[in-house]
């Protein structure tokens, strides 16, 4: 039997687990009355912004809000509890366990050296509001965030790709696009260039100059200039010659030959 | 096979380089090399004013979040030398922290790993000081400087050498520790090194502090209020340049940075003279750094790995002669570590900024999401409002003093 490979996260698993092993978590304090992050939630929640969880995890502060609400609490933290600087925000996939994303905001408060995590989670194919107008820092953020799990942001200025190219299809960061790239990662310079039709004639083995077959430990390097399979490569002479029979059956498709398959190609 | 000649036009995402009005539109990089690695901007002229600043990023992209999901922790901690690829050992630094406090390890570091840990950061804050010096000087025109101070950074770079055998990725640093004590002569080496420095630094210092073309290059050019810079999340010298005391340093103290006694320089210039202040000033606070650190090396016991079998494996002698150590070490090898389900982020300064590790772990050897908080990220962002109202010709300033790595800005 084929063994099963879930297709909604394709990230490395571990190959071993214990069955009864349960992971431990990390220590989730409550609160304490009347500290800073006490005032910090209580004015939070002055403001309306409806607190579902907090708790202090490693020494941050977290705060879980409904994604409604998220230019509403940062504004608030910003003004009310002078976190005056967003350090970081962007998101986790959680698609294959709930549907959701989990979508963080790293606050910093300057004077007090105190920080905070916003934390609240999206449905798929839920917009959340931009908060460039509350961080600018954003602008650059969140475009990285839509760019890396495809999160549409509203009212965001500028909402195109940052890392990738415009033209990119799929989400890199999502669980579930391969680490090595889907089939439009691949053929994405031959797509360009020559257009999708060249996909055939190119072949997977011309398709990348630089790639390299995992498994073809002996000639890797020497596309283009192969040898026999166990034949030493400094004994043969290495002018290009056309490659033998078997390595690439696409490549050598002699075009004077008429042929069904030359005929769907055409 | 023949190429369709017409599909090899550069992809330049319909942007109007004809324009109706009086502004013309450049593409600046990425190839250009003052642009610091793989930055592209466009930029809107008017004349020789800029209207619109454009960076366009992702240039060098190698997707390092994603590999650190598929990677185990040990496995990911030389990928990060390619992020800041200057100051290797801070990101490095960064990342093992991270994971430490993830693990609950963090004070079962030994002090002499520490000790060591920060003799390595301060040198690569001196490298990576010199090395923005240097280029700084370059792109603004200044070429001796360049060759002044690649000389002094090949010298940390030797320190390095001898610790690590690495130049520039070093991963001279390990979750829990480090891995090796100090070579033999290196503190001799370390200290000659420290006693001419501030020689040579008053040196460049002399040749640029009040030269009149390098103050009238950088005087009042790349104004970034305090105001613009929190908003676009701007740290270190980008934050100190501005007014704001904030260094991680001071005050959100990790290693022994709370025993050591060193200021942190600000200036309320807001502009380019006024960073590059700080970046010499920062070298000499380093340079007191590392004194202390000398005379603290001696007083610590010869023990450099955490011990937390659950974590880490134990150190060679054990693994050659003890079973079970041998044993936990096979496996944290084959499978990896499994930290307790939990989140952290741990920022720490780096040369460049505040660089944090967002490590969110579901008690897999993998972590679940790596996010790098890189301060060049926002510093580059910040490059659209900065450079507004700015001459063409400054423009490479604000960019070298901005100091921005590209390994850092794409991951």
């Amino acid at each position: 039997m084929r063994r099963y490979t879930p297709k909604d996260n394709v990230q490395a698993k571990a190959k071993y687990t214990d069955r009864f092993w349960v992971a431990p978590e990390t220590k989730k304090e409550p609160v304490g009355e009347g500290s800073f992050y006490d005032k910090v939630v209580k004015t939070l929640q002055e403001d309306g912004v409806e607190v579902l969880k907090s708790y202090i995890e490693l020494g941050m502060l977290v705060v879980e809000i409904l994604p409604e609400q998220n230019v509403a609490a940062l504004k608030n933290l910003k003004e009310k509890s002078c976190f005056k600087m967003c350090t970081e925000l962007s998101a986790v996939d959680y698609l294959a366990q709930d549907g959701e994303f989990e979508i963080f905001y790293l606050l910093l408060n300057l004077d007090e050296a105190k920080r905070v995590r916003v934390q609240t989670r999206i449905k798929e194919n839920q917009a959340i509001e931009s908060v460039e107008k509350v961080f600018k820092m954003a602008n650059f953020a969140e475009r990285e965030m839509y760019d890396m799990f495809g999160i549409y942001v509203n009212n965001h200025s500028n909402l195109k790709r940052i890392l990738m190219p415009d033209d990119w299809v799929g989400h890199p960061l999502r669980k579930t696009y391969p680490l090595h790239g889907d089939e439009h990662a691949q053929w994405y310079e031959v797509d360009k260039i020559f257009g999708k039709e060249y996909r055939d004639i190119i072949g997977p083995e011309n398709r990348d100059p630089a790639r390299i077959d995992r498994y073809d430990t002996k000639r890797f390097a020497r596309v283009g200039h192969e040898v026999p399979f166990g034949a030493d490569p400094s004994l043969v002479d290495s002018t290009i010659r056309p490659i033998e029979d078997g390595y690439s059956k696409t490549f050598l498709t002699d075009y004077t030959k008429e042929s069904k398959q030359l005929e769907n190609r055409k | 096979m023949q190429q369709q000649v017409n599909k090899l036009r550069p992809f330049f995402e319909n942007i109007n380089f004809e324009r109706d009005d009086n502004t013309m539109v450049i593409n600046f990089g990425p190839q250009h090399p003052s642009a610091h690695g793989q930055l592209r901007l466009i930029l809107e002229l008017q004349g020789e004013q800029v209207v619109k600043a454009y960076p366009d990023i992702g240039y060098l992209h190698r997707g390092v979040e994603k590999m650190a999901e598929n990677m185990i922790y040990n496995e990911f901690l030389p990928t990060t030398d390619r992020l800041d690829y200057i100051a290797a050992t801070s990101n490095n630094y960064a990342f093992a922290l991270a994971v430490e406090r993830l693990l609950g390890i963090e004070d079962k570091v030994p002090r002499r790993a520490k000790v060591i840990r920060m003799m390595l950061l301060e040198l690569n804050r001196i490298i990576s000081h010199l090395f923005f010096l240097a280029t700084h000087a370059l792109d603004v025109g200044a070429m001796s400087i360049f060759l002044y101070a690649f000389r002094e950074r090949e010298f940390a770079m030797d320190l390095m050498e001898d610790y690590c055998g690495a130049r520039l990725t070093h991963s001279a640093v390990r979750i829990g520790g480090v891995p090796l004590d100090l070579p033999p002569g290196w503190i001799e080496n370390l200290s000659n090194y420290l006693n001419k420095l501030p020689d040579q630094i008053k040196l460049y210092d002399d040749l640029l502090k009040e030269n009149r073309i390098w103050k009238m290059r950088l005087e009042n050019v790349g104004i970034l209020p305090p105001e613009m810079a929190l908003e676009w999340g701007c740290t270190g010298i980008m934050l100190r340049g501005s007014g704001i005391k904030y260094d991680v340093r001071k005050e959100e103290p990790y290693e022994l940075y709370d025993e050591v006694d060193f200021d942190v320089p600000v200036t309320d210039r807001c502009d380019s003279y006024g960073r590059y202040r700080l970046y010499m000033e920062e070298i000499y606070e380093s340079i007191k750094i590392l004194r202390q650190l000398i005379s603290m090396y001696p007083k610590t016991e010869p023990k450099l790995m955490a011990h937390a079998p659950k974590y880490i494996s134990a150190p060679k002698e054990e693994i050659m002669t003890q079973n079970y150590a041998l044993m936990q070490h096979f496996v944290l090898v084959t499978q990896g570590m499994r930290p307790p389900k939990g989140t952290v982020y741990v920022p720490t300064e780096s040369p460049k900024g505040e660089l944090g590790f967002y490590i969110k772990s579901e008690g897999e050897p993998y972590a679940y999401r790596l996010k790098v908080r890189a301060p060049s990220f926002f510093h580059t962002g910040v490059l659209q409002d900065l450079l507004v109202g700015t001459y063409l010709a400054d423009v490479v300033t604000i960019i070298g003093s901005t100091n921005i790595v590209f390994g850092e800005v794409d991951r």
